[in-house]
């Protein structure tokens, strides 16, 4: 096993933070957007691209790049915070989420935005595309890998177990399925809405390798990542436990914040939380 | 006129093995219909890259969208009613939104599914596809015209959706004829009014000018290919010079390649008109020349649409 220095640990812990404050500037400053997942999913991300992910934000298509999918489309302002945190476009960009003309669209959009690999939003599509993109490396034999961040409201879509078929029948080991097993989907719990449980036994169904994580510890989210990069002959999905607005106290396991931008008050009460700027 | 009957699904399969052997870049994808679509044929020459997703057509088109994404040109195929309506989102998604390089190439389109009845009898799919920005429409003519518009469209980098039937087709074109997206074809020159088809109905326009004709009636015949983009100046330039257009097609007259036609003449030169095509109703099982003649796609019906067209002439 990998030693984790805690000097390493805690940079990311801090870039992540960044990209939290981040988020909730962009959606606050947009008027609407989806704090809770975005918050749930930024240590992923953060791990993805600033530890695991090969890749060269001044070469966005540099063909030997690992590639991301968020196909949970709508933690799109986590995903351009992490993006401009890795230099893809300048971090004053961001302020431009949901405006007319900006390159970032309310959900990502490949052919706008600079290191966004699929253009997603309609849930349910992100793994499928994943799929396709771990064919094209297996037939050009490239060794980059493929990333894809889903939300565990997806896992209601027919097509997420679509997907999960054809990456085990292809036999996909370089693709990488990162729950975000948040627990709370809009209407409210996920197993209230549509029961997910037994969720790891149906990755496992499906011919996957499971690992089940605390999705906000990066020590955690790197060792499953090299363990799945380890796993020959099939796909690895990481069932990633987290908390729905991780990060800011009162969003936390709400329901509230999953497509709602805060008030001033509760603004500037995040922004002391996360140790951004109140902007 | 006699006619030579033959197959688009097989020409299809067999530009798809070419395009295999001249470059590695080409990929494709079927959904469990292979030996029906003809992608077996290039499954048999390249089974590396062929990829059946089984019955799973959204799954698949967002699959070509990650294949297409890394650099492949992805020819997706199944039949026309599941490869439209039952992956649209993701087709707008991850396809047209994105413009990725993916050609659906969908058969058994139409009513001359014949037995299958209206559940695979899609009748709205050159409405769907038409809708949606970024996608081409095409509707070959033939078996040749099928080869050369794979053979064309191959050599784009965009989304374009293809449109064939199950059944053998007359053979109006023969292997010369100049395949050109967006160009349409006028077959014969006429002055008196234009007969404006896609697919198996330009035979039908074909036919009827030759009945009218023995009316003195001097009908122009186009074979309008490529739905969207539309060539304008070619319909305009008819409806300029006839003074009256009948469209006819194997599709609902709602929002196929009649309402097309029809909105570009509202807006650059209206002139007396006539659609021929599905009525708003879905089709049922029959054989291909009952359902023709009871959902009203024969020679007659166009002739029937021309001299009612000239009537409303000044």
């Amino acid at each position: 096993m990998e030693i984790y220095d805690g000097e390493f640990i805690a940079e990311l812990e801090a870039i992540a933070k960044r990209v939290r404050s981040h988020s909730i500037t962009m959606i606050y400053r947009a008027g609407s957007g989806h704090p809770g997942g975005s918050l749930s999913g930024v240590d992923i991300m953060v791990a993805l691209y600033f530890h695991v992910m090969k890749h060269d934000s001044k070469r966005p298509d540099w063909p030997e790049r690992d590639r991301f999918v968020l196909s949970k489309g709508h933690a799109a302002p986590a995903l351009y915070a992490v993006l401009a945190e890795a230099k893809y476009f300048p971090e004053k960009e961001l302020e431009t989420l949901r405006k007319l003309g900006s390159r970032l669209q309310g959900h990502p959009c490949m052919r706008k935005t600079p290191g966004v690999e699929m253009s997603t939003g309609s849930l349910g599509h992100g793994l499928a595309a994943g799929n396709g993109m771990a064919l094209a490396a297996k037939l050009d034999r490239k060794l980059y890998r493929i990333y894809v961040l889903c939300g565990d409201g997806e896992m209601d879509v027919g097509e997420t177990w679509e997907a999960a078929m054809l990456a085990s029948h292809y036999k996909l080991d370089n693709i990488t399925a990162y729950i975000d097993r948040n627990k709370l989907q809009l209407d409210g719990p996920t197993e209230k809405i549509m029961s997910l449980e037994p969720l790891a036994d149906k990755w496992k169904a499906f011919g996957w390798h499971v690992i089940e994580i605390n999705g906000h510890s990066m020590k955690e989210i790197i060792q499953a990542t090299n363990e799945a990069k380890g796993v020959k002959g099939r796909p690895t999905a990481i069932i990633c436990h987290t908390i729905k607005g991780k990060g800011v106290s009162y969003m936390e396991g709400s329901l509230h914040f999953h497509g709602k931008a805060p008030t001033d008050e509760e603004y500037k009460q995040a922004m002391k939380e996360l140790g951004g700027t109140d902007r | 006129m006699t006619w030579k009957w033959e197959s688009q699904r097989k020409q299809y399969g067999r530009a798809l093995v070419e395009l295999g052997k001249e470059r590695s870049d080409i990929v494709v994808l079927d959904a469990d219909l292979s030996s029906s679509t003809r992608t077996a044929d290039f499954a048999s020459a390249f089974p590396e890259r062929f990829f059946n997703c089984g019955i799973a057509e959204q799954n698949m088109i967002d699959t070509a969208a990650g294949l297409a994404a890394s650099g492949k040109t992805v020819f997706v195929s199944t039949f026309a009613v599941f490869g439209t309506g039952r992956c649209y989102d993701q087709i707008r998604q991850s396809v047209a939104y994105p413009k990725l390089n993916i050609k659906i190439v969908a058969s058994h389109a139409g009513i001359t599914v014949g037995g299958d009845g209206a559940s695979h009898q899609i009748i709205e799919d050159i409405a769907l596809m038409r809708v949606l920005p970024n996608m081409a429409v095409i509707v070959p003519v033939d078996s040749n015209e099928t080869y050369n518009v794979v053979k064309a469209i191959a050599k784009t980098k965009d989304p374009v959706y293809v449109r064939i039937g199950r059944a053998d087709v007359p053979t109006v074109t023969d292997k010369d004829t100049p395949f050109e997206m967006s160009k349409a074809n006028v077959m014969r020159d006429g002055t008196d009014v234009t007969l404006i088809g896609c697919g198996i109905l330009v035979s039908k326009c074909l036919e009827a000018a030759e009945e009218l004709a023995k009316h003195g009636i001097d009908a122009r015949v186009i074979n309008l290919h490529t739905i969207k983009p539309l060539d304008e100046k070619t319909v305009v330039k008819a409806a300029r010079e006839t003074g009256g257009v009948v469209t006819a097609e194997e599709h609902s007259v709602m929002m196929g390649m009649g309402s097309a036609v029809a909105m570009c003449l509202v807006e650059n030169f209206h002139v007396p008109m006539k659609r021929v095509g599905i009525p708003d109703v879905f089709g049922e099982s029959g054989a291909c020349n009952e359902l023709m003649e009871k959902y009203g796609l024969t020679i007659e019906n166009i002739v029937e649409a021309a001299h009612d067209v000239m009537k409303r002439k000044k």
